[in-house]
């Protein structure tokens, strides 16, 4: 009985397998715990933002209330005479990206539109790179486009447009979020049904009927969601700000005037040699956590309206 | 009768109109990526010869040159591949061959996603905070190159998961049918076939990171650099830093320098961004 129990291969195999069995599973665990400990990686990059945005500002409003950081209307830390508003640069934040949702969103819904409701496959096949490559281009390059190319243009056009103004690096910011609009609005025009637009075309409607009044209202809020991720990009981008915008804090809503942005102004700081702990430096912190909670809550609102209009079924 | 057929050819009429409309919003697209393109193109190509790839920056901007900024680049870029691209894959294996669908997986998978919509100056504000002050690292090139790994991460990580998940169930269980333990199955079967997509995430995170600024300004590196970086702890620049650099000055010929900086930055990005693409349908379906 046990010699032929050693004869047969089943259990030559088995000690074979039971001997390197240790090893293996040990690799295996080793390997699982290294893993883990990259997963980990990225808990400590949240941490450690919070963290260090926390503590630098924790000086910051130290010496500055948060009261004054909210509603002071001037904003000067590196001037002589120093106020601390925040709400300059929050405007110009709102101003340079509304200009851009002003751009991208029209467009990009109309491309999104066509896209998923009448494009055939080898169009698709061109224009979807083509938007990759818009995606692709460094946003220095944009800057460079705004206030360079774009800027002397408008100037022709707009005769009180000044040098350094909010409206030219938000049209080139709204082309620079197009892709984002185009392809998360066109993903949730996919995830509709297609029995809704069979519905619409059985009554008779043309196929821009069905696109307008079945498609797209039931991926209205997939849109939504795509519209207010764009707006969180726009809201961080930096460089293109920081090079056309101007780089003055007013508190205005008129795009013909130079302005600041919450990104732009950390950069600017950042440029100069300011000493490490001083409150210019310590400013930053400040404005980025502003920027961080901005951007943080557009994200989550985005995440939570597209992952309840992915449960319903897209519809 | 007449009525019904009007109406479906007006119908008709409006379907075409918006097709129209939609190609010419996109023709506009198009014709602005021309414009920028040609127009740095013209105000550049005077300016690209062997002298401004090999020169360091000048105070004359006709002896001026990207070397450092273009070597710095791609030291940084180096570096941060290799620090995100392994650690980056290994996290996306942990979560989606390991990991257990249990609250603390859900957790780290919000993480990611917010993580991946943190605007990249505050990236360079850790970086500033946690790399060049706290560790001491100074403006060095391993900061910048930590600092930018920390935001390419989560577009690796998003990307490779995608890819792995891609691959059908069947190979799994057929390797598990073997008797091969999971990690024999992840080397030896799931990261071969997914090789193509992880590759193509990883290029278009690389070429991000190669046109991120914000963030390297934000932890300091020098704008005047008149050497190449020799050392983990050398100081550095990057190229889009240098592009910067003189945009932001007045005179029109440090303006055509940036505009030939441009034009290396751009090949490089889009050479990038053109294999990752040409990767992808390829290999995809």
């Amino acid at each position: 009985m046990q010699q032929r129990a050693e004869a047969s291969p089943q259990t030559m195999q088995s000690t074979a397998f039971g001997a390197r069995r240790p090893v293996v599973y040990y690799t295996d665990s080793l390997i699982k715990s290294v893993l883990f400990l990259c997963a980990l990686v990225s808990v400590f990059t949240t941490i450690a933002i919070l963290t260090v945005l926390l503590v630098q500002s924790y000086f910051f409003f130290k010496e500055v209330s948060l009261v004054e950081f909210l509603t002071a209307r001037q904003w000067t830390p590196l001037f002589a005479e120093k106020h601390f508003g925040i709400l300059p640069l929050l405007s110009g934040t709102l101003l340079t990206s509304l200009i851009a949702l002003l751009v991208s969103v029209p467009l990009g819904l109309a491309v999104a539109i066509y896209l998923s409701e009448y494009a055939r496959r080898p169009v698709r096949k061109v224009i979807k790179p083509f938007l990759e490559i818009l995606a692709g281009i460094p946003t220095i390059v944009y800057g460079y486009f705004a206030l360079l190319t774009l800027t002397p243009l408008l100037q022709k056009f707009i005769p009180h447009l000044a040098g350094f103004n909010a409206l030219s690096p938000g049209i080139v910011m709204g082309i620079m979020i197009l892709p984002l609009v185009t392809s998360l609005s066109e993903d949730a025009l996919r995830a509709v049904p297609d029995s809704l637009r069979e519905g619409g075309f059985a009554l008779g409607a043309s196929k821009l009927q069905v696109s307008l009044s079945i498609v797209f209202p039931s991926a209205l809020s997939g849109i939504m969601a795509s519209i207010i991720l764009a707006l969180s990009r726009a809201v961080g981008e930096t460089m293109i700000v920081a090079i056309a915008a101007g780089n003055l804090p007013q508190l205005t809503f008129n795009p013909l005037e130079p302005v600041s942005t919450m990104t732009a102004f950390i950069v600017q700081v950042s440029q100069g040699d300011t000493p490490y702990g001083s409150l210019a430096y310590n400013t930053i912190f400040a404005v980025a956590i502003a920027l961080f909670v901005l951007t943080f809550i557009l994200n989550m609102i985005s995440f939570r309206i597209r992952k309840t209009f992915l449960a319903a079924g897209g519809g | 009768m007449e009525h019904y057929k009007l109406q479906a050819l007006r119908q008709r009429l409006y379907d075409i109109l918006f097709q129209v409309l939609a190609l010419v919003g996109l023709l506009m697209a198009v014709l602005v990526l021309l414009w920028l393109l040609v127009t740095v193109f013209e105000d550049g190509i005077g300016r690209l010869n062997r002298q401004f790839l090999t020169s360091f920056p000048s105070r004359r901007a006709e002896e001026a040159g990207i070397l450092a900024g273009l070597v710095g680049s791609l030291a940084v870029v180096l570096l941060t591949i290799l620090i995100a691209v392994p650690i980056g894959i290994g996290s996306a294996i942990y979560l989606e061959e390991y990991g257990k669908k249990n609250w603390f997986s859900r957790f780290i998978e919000i993480n990611i996603a917010n993580l991946a919509g943190v605007p990249s100056i505050v990236y360079g504000l850790l970086g500033l905070g946690l790399f060049v002050r706290w560790m001491q690292l100074d403006r060095s090139l391993l900061a910048g190159a930590l600092t930018l790994s920390l935001l390419i991460m989560p577009v690796v990580i998003i990307s490779a998961r995608e890819a792995l998940r891609a691959v059908p169930a069947g190979i799994r269980e057929a390797s598990f049918a073997m008797g091969a333990t999971r990690w024999q199955t992840i080397w030896h079967h799931l990261l071969p076939i997914s090789f193509p997509s992880i590759l193509t995430g990883i290029i278009l995170a690389v070429s991000r990171a190669i046109g991120e600024t914000a963030p390297l300004i934000t932890i300091g590196a020098l704008t005047f650099v008149t050497f190449l970086p020799d050392s983990l702890h050398s100081a550095f620049t990057i190229l889009p830093i240098q592009i910067f650099n003189w945009i932001s000055r007045p005179q029109a010929a440090f303006h055509e320098n940036a505009a030939a900086g441009i034009i290396v930055l751009l090949v490089i990005t889009l050479l990038l961004n053109a294999t990752a693409i040409y990767l992808r349908n390829r290999f995809s379906r």
